[in-house]
């Protein structure tokens, strides 16, 4: 199984120890010739924050439809805490939450009724449910916007209100798929930063899709960087105390190999 | 300017506006309305009847229960047959969807159902059945039923790919999907489908109880034509004009507060 490299920085061993929440097992997914994902192991532990890092095309998007059940693997085995989230889809209810490139919010619910989406499906209570979607739009500062509709809001805006939607759920796993590439660069950087944040303060554990190497700096304890197809080129262990120029060799050593 | 003012020009605008409105909805039929009064004066009545005479037709078809109850007849015709064909249309069009087999197997027969003609469906309904509602249904339904069907279709796969993503992403069960996703996406265009059927269907109910019934305006069209009775057949013809205009006024309600959420832009087409 891949464990990652001790590169940066060398003393902040990976905790093999720790309950793999996502295990893929020589995972192969072919489209008609095309191979995308190619005997690609990996496993991903609870609690981490893991940036998966690749050109367009490198089969991130894929990884992430096999880890979510939307799609099933041509061979190997993705296992997801245990389960096979394709074949058992409906066990991983309240336990999966995604945030997408692009907001996906239902355009006839206001911010609170999509925020309280993901809680209607686990039969929450609606007074519980506006409870716990009111106190994740406060967190994320839509305080005042609950009872507008998307197109009311800004695209930093309806992002937050994806996240909160997630978030609301208390789902233990997160995975996001690029979720603020369609952002300017400084709503960006702040989401990025408040997402962190929340991830860790919640004790999640999160998959999160990148093809941008700064992105994965901002948000990973680990970035794994993938190759075409879906190969695992470097497996990064990044702390708080990584520093400037470390990032700078780090970020040469990608940009290298996934021009090779 | 002060805040009164400002108050009093947005006021004053917005009755401009709406006056304008009024203007443009009612003046198209004054002038048709006049052309016709000035025409009764030169033609006998059987051709061109005075608009008062057509008034007070109208009048004594809303305050007669006997008459009144033949446009109720031909009301409640109209929307059971559309009910009819809506419900069973959904089932095929749901049907359709979800099998490849059942699309490629009905929707050449619905599309060969949309070529025959209403006319044609009453001669059938005439032959088969005896019971006059019964025919009146089953012409209603044959109808209107391939449109709404392949609405339905249009609906449910025009549906927002990332958006059924995103929901199934928390494994809704199947009534969830369904009230949370599939009926909100799909409700903009089954009450389109809706408001273009009242009209098809308005006009063959007619046809159907001019042929094969012995009530409703249809029937009592027919009984204006034996008569010669001009005055007549516009006063029942405005009664059924009146009801589609009445329901269209009620799926446009529907419409505007279940649509709320729609961004509008202030640049028109």
């Amino acid at each position: 199984m891949r464990k990652p490299e001790s590169v940066m920085p060398q003393d902040t061993p990976f905790e093999t120890e720790s309950k793999a929440e996502i295990v893929f097992r020589s995972v192969t997914k072919r489209f008609g010739s095309l191979v995308a994902v190619d005997h690609l192991d990996l496993e991903i532990g609870q609690g981490e924050l893991v940036a998966l890092v690749g050109k367009t095309g490198c089969g991130k998007s894929t990884m992430f439809n096999m880890i979510s059940g939307l799609m099933a693997p041509s061979g190997g085995d993705v296992r997801v805490m245990g389960h096979d989230p394709f074949k058992e889809f409906d066990w991983f209810r309240g336990k999966m939450a995604i945030v997408f490139q692009n907001d996906r919010l239902l355009p006839w619910r206001t911010a609170v009724k999509n925020v309280e989406f993901g809680l209607e499906m686990l039969d929450i209570s609606k007074a519980e449910r506006r409870r716990i979607a009111m106190a994740w739009l406060d967190q994320l500062g839509l305080s005042g916007h609950e009872d507008d509709y998307p197109h009311a809001l800004s695209g930093g805006m309806r992002q937050r209100v994806s996240i909160a939607r997630a978030f609301a759920t208390n789902a233990e796993l997160l995975l996001c798929d690029e979720p603020f590439s369609a952002l300017d660069e400084i709503t960006s950087k702040r989401l990025r930063a408040e997402f962190a944040s929340l991830v860790r303060k919640n004790s999640k554990t999160a998959v999160f899709i990148t093809h941008s190497i700064n992105e994965a700096f901002d948000i990973g304890d680990r970035i794994v960087v993938l190759k075409r197809p879906a190969e695992i080129a470097h497996d990064l262990r990044i702390s708080p105390e990584t520093t400037d120029a470390e990032k700078a060799e780090i970020t040469t050593m990608i940009h290298e190999s996934l021009s090779k | 300017m002060n805040d009164a003012t400002t108050s009093s020009t947005k006021l004053s605008l917005f009755a401009v506006a709406t006056g304008q409105k009024i203007f443009w909805t009612v003046a198209p039929f004054v002038v048709i309305a006049a052309v016709w009064q000035f025409a009764s004066q030169f033609f006998p009545p059987f051709l061109f009847p005075s608009l008062v005479d057509v008034f007070a037709r109208v009048i004594d078809i809303l305050m007669t229960w006997s008459k009144l109850s033949s446009v109720l007849t031909t009301a409640m015709r109209i929307l059971g047959g559309l009910a009819g064909a809506f419900v069973i249309g959904a089932i095929l069009g749901f049907v359709m969807v979800q099998s490849k087999y059942a699309d490629r197997f009905l929707s050449p027969v619905l599309t060969f159902f949309q070529g025959i003609p209403a006319l044609s469906w009453v001669v059938f309904a005439i032959i088969w059945f005896h019971g006059v509602e019964f025919r009146i249904l089953f012409i209603m339904i044959a109808t209107t039923l391939p449109a709404f069907t392949f609405q339905v279709v249009g609906a449910l796969r025009s549906m927002n790919k990332d958006l059924l993503e995103m929901v199934m992403s928390f494994r809704p069960g199947r009534l969830k999907f369904f009230t949370a996703m599939v009926l909100p996406a799909v409700l903009p265009e089954i009450l389109t489908s809706w408001k273009v059927n009242l009209g098809n269907a308005s006009r063959v109910v007619v046809v159907a109880e001019l042929v094969g019934s012995s009530g409703g305006v249809g029937f009592q069209l027919l009984r204006q034509q034996q008569l010669f009775d001009m005055a007549g057949a516009l006063a029942w013809t405005l009664q059924l004009v009146f009801f589609v205009l009445l329901f269209q006024r009620l799926l446009s309600f529907i419409e505007k507060v279940a649509f709320r959420y729609r961004a509008t832009s202030e640049r028109r087409l």
